[in-house]
C-alpha cells in the first residue's frame, strides 16, 4: 500500500516539475514549483521527516516562492515566446537528449543499488524534538553560521534594491 | 446540466475511492489520516463552492465589450494592466524570507530549552543579536519606510 | 480495521470542517447586526420566505437569501484574465484556512465502550508548526487574485495585500514562542491537557497567565493577517472598491468573503487553544467538578464532552465577537503605519518577549 501511494506521489511530483520547466506562462510555472515542493513536503512525512516537511512548506513553499511570485508579477513577465527558427530547435534537441542521458543513467543506479527493507526508524525520529536536540548539541556552529549568512543576504538584498531610485507605482 | 450531474457524480465516486485508499495507506502514519481526510473533504466542498456560480450562474445575455472591462469607475483603462511597481515588495519579501528562517529556528529550539538551560539561552541569544543587527541596518537605511 | 479509523477521521473532519464553515456564516450575521447596533441603525432586515412568514427576518437575508443570490450571479471573467487562474485564486485563498483546523482540539476524549476518540482530527506532533504552515499559503490566494484580474488596482491591492500578510505572518510566529517554550511541545492536545490545571486550586493555568504580552501581539497580529479594519487597506472598501477580488463575481467573490471569516475564526481558534485553555472549562475534570473548597460533582463522560465542546466555541466565537467589536471601532491604518507596526513594533516587541521568557523560566529552574 505505501508502495503504491509513494508512486502516486512520485508521478505528480514528476509531472509538476516537468510543468516547471515547460510551461510558457511564469506565473503557472511558479505555482507548479510550489505544488511540487508541496508533494515532496508529503514525501518527507512517508519518510518519518515530520519537521522538515512543515519546514519546507513554511519556508521554501511559503516564503521563498512568493518571493519568486513577487518578482515574476513586478516585472512584468511575459509569456515564453514559440519557439521560431532552426536554432531554437536545435537547442531543445539538445535539452531533451541531456534528460534522456540523464534519466537512463538515473535507471542504472536504481537497478544496481542494494536491495533490501529499511530498518525501522527510532521512535520519535524525525519529530521537533529529535531535530532540536541534535540542531543545538551536535551542529551549534552550523547554525551559528546560519545567522551570519542569514546577514549577508539581507544586507545585501538591501543594497541591490536600493541602488535604482526610479520613481514608480507603489 | 444532466451531463453535468453525471460527471460530477462518477468523478465523485472515484474521488472517495481514491481518497480512501490514499487514506488507508496513510494509516500508517495514524497522526496523519485527519490530515488526508480535511484536505480531501475541504477540496470537495471549496470546489464545489467557487464553481457554483460557474453551473447555476446566470448565463450572460449580452456580450458587449464594455462589460468584459476591467472596473476604474467610469474611467476608460489607460495603458497596460501590468506596470512596474516599486521595488520596496521585493525588499518586503526577502526580509520575510530571512526572519521567517529565523523563526523556524525558533521553534525546535523553543522545545528542547529547559533542557538546554543556560548556555541554549546564549546560543539562541547570540542568534538573534546577529539577526537584529540585520534588522538595524535595514531600518536604518530606511528600506523598511516608504509605503 | 484500517477502515474504521479512516471513517472516524472523516467523521471528525466532516465536523470540523461544518464547524468553521457555520461559525463563519455566524458571524456574517453578528456582523452585520452588531455593526447596524454599533452604529445606531437596523442593520439588514427585509427578508422573507414567498411572503409566507407574517414578519421580516435578518438573518433570513444572510443566511439564505445572500447566498443564493451570489450563487446565481453571472460569474465574469474580465477580458484578459487567465480563466483558470481567475477559478484557482478564491480555491487557494479559503482552502489553506479551512484545512488548518485539522490540529486543533475542540475537546478532550470521547470514550465509546473500548474506543477512545481524540477529539482532534490529527494528534500532529508539529501542530503549531502545520497551523502556521497552512496559514503562509493563504498568500497566494490573495496574491493571485489580485493578479488574475488583469487590472491595476486589484493587483496593487493583491500585492498590497500579501506584503502586510507575511509581514505579520513573523509576528505572528514569533509571538507564539513564548508559549510553546512556557508549554515544551508543539503538539496543540498536549498543550490544551497541560492547562488543566489551577494555581493555589483557584486560577486556571490558562496561557494569558503564561504570556500576557504573547497573546496581545498574537492577536494584533491575527487581525492583520486576516486583513480586517483597522489593517483593511488591501481590500480597501471606500478607496480601491473591492481592492484584490474587484473583479469576482458570484460565489467566487463569497469565497473570498469566506477567507476573510474563516481566518477570524483560526485566528481565534489558536488563540482559544493557546491562550484560553481550549475545550477546558475551569475546575472541571474528566470525572466531574473539582471545586476549590473540596466539593467535589460527579458528571456523566457524555456530558463532560458536550461541556468541554461548548465551552471551546464559547471562546472562539468571543475572540471572533472582539474582531468585530474592533473592526467597528477603529479607522483604517495608513500602508506604511501598517508596514512600520509590524516590522518596528511587533517583531522586536516579541523577541523582546522571547528573551524576557527564556530568562525567566530559567531563573525559575
Amino acid at each position: 500500500m505505501g508502495a503504491i501511494l509513494f508512486l502516486v506521489l512520485a508521478v505528480l511530483t514528476v509531472v509538476s516539475a516537468l510543468t516547471v520547466v515547460l510551461h510558457p506562462n511564469p506565473v503557472k510555472s511558479a505555482l507548479a514549483l510550489v505544488v511540487t515542493l508541496f508533494v515532496l513536503a508529503v514525501i518527507f512525512v512517508l519518510l518519518d521527516a515530520h519537521m522538515i516537511a512543515a519546514l519546507q512548506i513554511i519556508v521554501y513553499a511559503g516564503a521563498i516562492m512568493v518571493l519568486f511570485l513577487f518578482v515574476i508579477m513586478l516585472l512584468n513577465l511575459q509569456n515564453d515566446d514559440p519557439d521560431r527558427g532552426r536554432r531554437r530547435l536545435v537547442l531543445r534537441g539538445f535539452a531533451w537528449a541531456g534528460g534522456l542521458v540523464l534519466a537512463i543513467e538515473l535507471a542504472l543506479l536504481v537497478r544496481g543499488a542494494p536491495v533490501g527493507t529499511p530498518g525501522a526508524a527510532p521512535a520519535g525520529y524525525g519529530g521537533a524534538a529529535a531535530v532540536a536536540k541534535s540542531l543545538y548539541t551536535d551542529f551549534l556552529l552550523p547554525f551559528e553560521l546560519t545567522s551570519i549568512l542569514l546577514l549577508v543576504a539581507v544586507v545585501g538584498a538591501v543594497v541591490l534594491a536600493q541602488r535604482q531610485r526610479r520613481p514608480t507605482i507603489s | 446540466m444532466r451531463e453535468t450531474i453525471g460527471i460530477t457524480g462518477g468523478a465523485a465516486r472515484t474521488w472517495l475511492r481514491a481518497v480512501t485508499g490514499i487514506a488507508g495507506a496513510f494509516a500508517v502514519l495514524d497522526q496523519y489520516i485527519g490530515v488526508v481526510m480535511t484536505f480531501a473533504l475541504g477540496a470537495v466542498i471549496v470546489l464545489g463552492m467557487v464553481s457554483g456560480s460557474m453551473i447555476f450562474g446566470a448565463r450572460s445575455t449580452s456580450r458587449r465589450a464594455i462589460k468584459d472591462e476591467v472596473f476604474e469607475c467610469g474611467n476608460p483603462s489607460t495603458g497596460p494592466a501590468r506596470g512596474r511597481f516599486a521595488v520596496h515588495f521585493y525588499l518586503v519579501a526577502i526580509l520575510f524570507i530571512v526572519f521567517d528562517v529565523e523563526v523556524v529556528f525558533m521553534y525546535p529550539w523553543a522545545i528542547i530549552f529547559r533542557q538546554l538551560g543556560i548556555p541554549g539561552l546564549i546560543e539562541m541569544l547570540t542568534f538573534v543579536a546577529i539577526l537584529g543587527f540585520g534588522l538595524a541596518y535595514v531600518w536604518k537605511r530606511g528600506a523598511l519606510a516608504w509605503n | 480495521m484500517e477502515l474504521i479509523a479512516v471513517g472516524i477521521a472523516g467523521v471528525k473532519a466532516l465536523l470540523v470542517l461544518l464547524m468553521v464553515l457555520s461559525l463563519s456564516a455566524m458571524l456574517l450575521w453578528v456582523e452585520r447586526k452588531g455593526s447596524a447596533l454599533i452604529q445606531d441603525r437596523i442593520g439588514a432586515n427585509r427578508a422573507n420566505i414567498f411572503g409566507v412568514l407574517p414578519f421580516n427576518l435578518g438573518f433570513v437575508n444572510t443566511l439564505i437569501a445572500d447566498p443564493l443570490k451570489l450563487l446565481t450571479k453571472e460569474d465574469m471573467v474580465p477580458a484578459g484574465a487567465d480563466k483558470f487562474l481567475h477559478f484557482l485564486a478564491p480555491f487557494l485563498a479559503v482552502f489553506p484556512v479551512l484545512v488548518t483546523f485539522a490540529a486543533v482540539p475542540f475537546g478532550d476524549q470521547l470514550v465509546i465502550g473500548d474506543t477512545v476518540i481524540n477529539l482532534q482530527v490529527a494528534d500532529l506532533d508539529i501542530g503549531i508548526l502545520y497551523v502556521l504552515a497552512m496559514s503562509s499559503l493563504a498568500v497566494y490566494g490573495v496574491v493571485l487574485g489580485g493578479w488574475a484580474s488583469n487590472s491595476r488596482w486589484a493587483l496593487l491591492g493583491g500585492i498590497r495585500g500579501s506584503a502586510q500578510m507575511i509581514s505579520y505572518e513573523i509576528a505572528m510566529g514569533l509571538a507564539l514562542i513564548g508559549a510553546v517554550m512556557a508549554f515544551g511541545t508543539l503538539d496543540l492536545q498536549a498543550i490544551a491537557r497541560a492547562q488543566g490545571y489551577h494555581f493555589f486550586g483557584v486560577i486556571p493555568a490558562w496561557g494569558i497567565i503564561y504570556q500576557p504580552l504573547g497573546f496581545l501581539i498574537f492577536l494584533i497580529a491575527g487581525i492583520a493577517e486576516t486583513k480586517r479594519v483597522p489593517f483593511d487597506l488591501p481590500e480597501g472598501e471606500s478607496e480601491l472598491i473591492a481592492g484584490f477580488f474587484t473583479e469576482y463575481s458570484g460565489m467566487k467573490q463569497a469565497a473570498f468573503m469566506l477567507s476573510d471569516f474563516a481566518e477570524s475564526v483560526v485566528v481565534a481558534g489558536l488563540a482559544t487553544t493557546l491562550f484560553f485553555g481550549a475545550w477546558q472549562v475551569p475546575f472541571l475534570f474528566r470525572e466531574g467538578f473539582h471545586f476549590p473548597g473540596g466539593v467535589v460533582v460527579a458528571v456523566p463522560h457524555l456530558l463532560v464532552v458536550a461541556l468541554q465542546f461548548v465551552s471551546f466555541i464559547v471562546k472562539v466565537f468571543a475572540l471572533c465577537v472582539f474582531q468585530i467589536l474592533v473592526r467597528w471601532t477603529l479607522p483604517r491604518y495608513r500602508y506604511d503605519q501598517v508596514m512600520d507596526l509590524g516590522w518596528k513594533y511587533l517583531l522586536p516587541l516579541a523577541l523582546a518577549n522571547m528573551l524576557v521568557t527564556g530568562v525567566v523560566i530559567v531563573l525559575l529552574g
